[in-house]
């Protein structure tokens, strides 16, 4: 039953990943906040006034690369 | 700091939506078709009774079904769900829109290829993994694009906190991707052949390993990331508790990855991994239903709105079915449930719970939903949408129940005993034929089922006419600072560095995972394949060929090979399957489901004109049994032209085949084959209906081989207590 090494081993190891994963967004201060994060996703989608700021970038893509760049 | 503005990708959605409908049909469809082969065995047989269809047998078919339903349908509905939320909870476009699309199209292109390899035969037999090694490449890589493109738009976010809705999604990335790429390594023989590198017990752990998490991280992750976005966003509350959420997400990760064994209780594998198994699943419980309790009780204060919204109805009842489907779980996974439900229809209703409840529910209230917002309309007909709802949810509870009773009859009328220590059913069909009205109310179910999607395909597709497209939506959010806070210098190299870092670990991990275990794995398993009883011998070629012909036609979607170390089980089919005699099994082929009964020990018990005239017509042996016709096995020429190159591949895995044996394998498998018409000339019958045709080198003949030495090898030189049995 060699091949449980592979699973129990691979299984660690992906739990370590999710693991470390977990301290560091703590740490980050991902879950200070543990209300207003539920709030927020229920707003912030909308287009806000329903028009561009530069009128004349009116290819999205090229508009898409120039934030990308900042 | 000052708002920029960008564009959502509305377009990526769109076209995911599309394939999401249209494959939902098509699975739902096939599934249909397979539900009805179980009622009518010969629906399919349009070139009449003596000329079977092969790609449209039932063995073939089912696992087009699933893989359809799991990776097609619902496989876009998680990209169509992904790549709507994760642009608005990140406040960004997606990370690059060739990879969308890439994305988007190799997924497409690989259900296109499963579909046609799946009907003629290509399969590599591991439920949900069915299909052959190119394939598994395009998979793997669609997937890392995928993954690519999620956590660039991650690292560009201009959202600092990571809604729980993303970890759902990342979880899924990472752990499919793992698990996937372990479960099909494979030896490739020929452009579609393959042979598992593992063999029995261990082929089936890591089979089930995979198999289950394929269900938790591809069937249940993504669409609790769903249900955290869509339903308080169609609720239009906060998530019930986002502490609980957060307690929910890591929970479940953890303990996911290790409830694989529960697949394989009774089995051959050791007694202490199938208790880890069950340990981890009871636990399972917990997360899920603080997940289902989340997700229900979002809508505490709002429950007159699912009176009014469809989309609520389809959530509220999705929501509910995941609930009752992670209690079904960890009860399954006690020994003493398993013994009665596992090879039965009862863990059919149990999967289908999760996907026509969970899975279809989620997906088509997302639907609906995405809809309207991306056509800017509201929905062409809420009463069509009612319609799908109610039907669906009949649909569900037609197809589930009866198949619970179905699974109980089953298990009690394979258990039962007279008082004088035999079988009252000894007749396996006798518990076929009982469950047949079940099989036709499944089908009923499915029906409903099916007619509420179509339903759906119709709405949306009036909806998408009455409204206009905004193809990419524009949006605005202001930047992330730069500095992570605890850092001080260097922020633009710290950025560059976190983007190498995470697309440089993901790329190395694949290269990695695919490259060097590919030389690794083999190697160390080929020491395990040492017999341990030393009467279980390699199979011979033509049985060999056989193998792959039952591969091929998929038998062991009907048929178990391994006998539970039961009473009942011992009585009906003999002595029970140990461990050891699997280790030249590449793949194993133990089967999950009893649709038909279990043939490990099938080896001697009928002769061989009986496996000839069942193959041909199971009827005509067997009345009343629901086997397909194989009509195409007596006429089809074997072809063993791959033969040596096959017993190469198994030496190189440890089958322990000499270069003499290889040599000479072609002459073998003529001398084996002659061997076997011999037996069928024995019959006048056969002699009077094939006695002038040259059977030899027909399929039939290396099946009945393959067939014949099925569990016999045990019998050879084992104790004669054992043989008294």
């Amino acid at each position: 039953m060699e091949v449980l090494y592979i699973t129990i081993g691979v299984s660690i190891v992906v739990a370590l990943v999710f693991f470390f994963a977990f301290i560091r967004s703590v740490k980050s201060g991902q879950y200070d906040d543990t209300y207003t994060p539920s709030v927020r996703m229920l707003f912030d989608d909308e287009l806000v006034n329903g028009k561009k700021k530069d009128e004349k970038e009116s290819n999205s893509n090229q508009n898409q690369s120039k934030i990308t760049n900042n | 700091m000052e708002k920029e503005q960008f564009y959502y990708d509305n377009k990526i959605v769109k076209m995911f939506l599309w394939a999401t409908i249209l494959w939902g049909i098509v699975g739902m469809l096939v599934g249909l078709t397979v539900a009805l082969l179980f009622i009518y065995p010969g629906l399919l047989e349009f070139a009449g009774s003596n000329n079977a269809i092969s790609w449209l047998s039932f063995g073939r078919l089912r696992p087009l079904h699933t893989n359809a339903v799991i990776f097609a349908f619902v496989g876009n509905g998680i990209f169509l769900g992904v790549y709507y939320s994760t642009q608005r909870l990140l406040k960004a476009r997606m990370f690059n829109d060739v990879l969308s699309r890439i994305n988007f199209w190799g997924w497409q292109a690989i259900i296109v290829a499963a579909a046609i390899t799946l009907p003629l035969g290509y399969t590599s037999s591991k439920e949900y993994a069915e299909l052959e090694w190119p394939i598994d490449i395009a998979v793997v890589v669609v997937w890392v694009v995928f993954g690519i493109n999620l956590i660039g738009t991650i690292l560009k976010r201009r959202q600092r906190h990571i809604y729980v809705a993303i970890w759902f999604y990342i979880a899924t990335f990472v752990t499919i991707a793992v698990l996937y790429i372990f479960n099909n390594l494979e030896m490739p023989v020929s452009a579609f052949k393959s042979y598992s590198v593992y063999s029995g017990v261990q082929d089936a752990l890591i089979q089930w390993w995979y198999g289950h998490n394929a269900v938790a991280f591809f069937l249940t992750t993504p669409i609790l990331g769903l249900m955290y976005y869509f339903v308080p966003k169609v609720a239009n509350r906060p998530i019930y508790s986002y502490r609980l959420s957060i307690i929910h997400f890591w929970t479940l990760i953890f303990l996911y990855i290790w409830a694989g064994p529960h697949h394989l209780l009774y089995t051959a594998l050791p007694e202490w991994a199938q208790n880890l198994g069950t340990v981890f699943s009871v636990m399972l419980i917990f997360p899920s239903w603080g997940g289902m309790i989340n997700g229900l009780l979002t809508l505490r204060g709002a429950w007159d709105k699912v009176r009014e919204d469809p989309v609520l109805k389809f959530f509220v009842v999705a929501i509910t079915a995941y609930g009752m489907s992670t209690f079904e779980g960890p009860m399954l996974s006690f020994k003493s449930v398993n013994a009665i439900g596992h090879y039965t229809d009862w863990i059919v209703g149990h999967v289908h719970i999760g996907a026509l409840g969970w899975n279809g529910f989620m997906i088509a209230g997302i639907v609906y939903w995405l809809a309207e917002k991306l056509w800017k309309t509201p929905l062409y007909s809420k009463k069509l949408a009612n319609a799908h709802f109610w039907l669906g949810t009949i649909g569900i509870l037609f197809y589930a129940i009866p198949l619970y009773i179905a699974g109980f009859t089953q298990a009690f009328m394979w258990k039962q005993f007279n008082p004088d220590g035999t079988l009252v059913y000894g007749n396996f069909l006798e518990t076929v034929t009982s469950v047949m009205p079940m099989y036709a109310m499944r089908a009923i179910g499915g029906t409903l089922y099916l007619i509420g999607f179509i339903l759906l395909a119709i709405n949306i597709i009036k909806t998408a006419r009455a409204g206009s497209p905004v193809e990419d939506e524009l949006a605005e959010a202001a930047p992330l600072k730069k500095i992570s806070g605890q850092r001080i210098a260097g922020e633009g190299w710290h950025t560059w560095l976190e983007r190498r870092t995470v697309l440089f670990t993901i790329l190395t991990t694949v290269a990695i995972l695919i490259g060097g275990l590919v030389e690794i794995v083999p190697v160390m398993l080929v020491k395990s394949n040492v017999p341990t009883i030393t009467s279980i011998k390699p199979y011979t070629p033509l049985e060999l060929e056989g193998r792959d012909i039952y591969i091929r036609e998929g038998c062991n979607n009907c048929h178990s090979q391994m006998i539970r170390p039961f009473r009942s089980e011992v009585e009906r089919y003999g002595e029970y399957s140990k461990a050891g005699e699997f280790i030249y099994d590449f793949p194993f082929l133990w089967g999950s489901k009893r649709t038909g009964p279990d043939v490990h020990r099938i080896g001697g018990k009928y002769n061989d004109n009986w496996h000839f005239n069942h193959m041909l017509d199971p009827r005509s042996t067997s009345p009343g049994s629901i086997m397909p016709r194989y009509s195409w096995l007596i006429k089809n020429d074997m072809n063993a032209s791959n033969l040596e190159s096959k017993m190469k591949a198994l030496a190189t895995l440890g089958v322990p085949y000499t270069d003499e044996e290889i040599a000479g394998a072609k002459q073998a498998l003529l001398t084996q084959a002659k061997e076997v018409e011999n037996n069928l000339r024995q019959d006048p019958e056969y002699v009077k209906n094939y006695g002038s045709s040259n059977i030899q080198n027909k399929e039939i003949v290396a099946l009945i081989a393959y067939l014949q030495r099925l569990g016999t090898d045990i019998k050879a030189n084992a104790p004669t207590a054992l043989k008294n049995k």
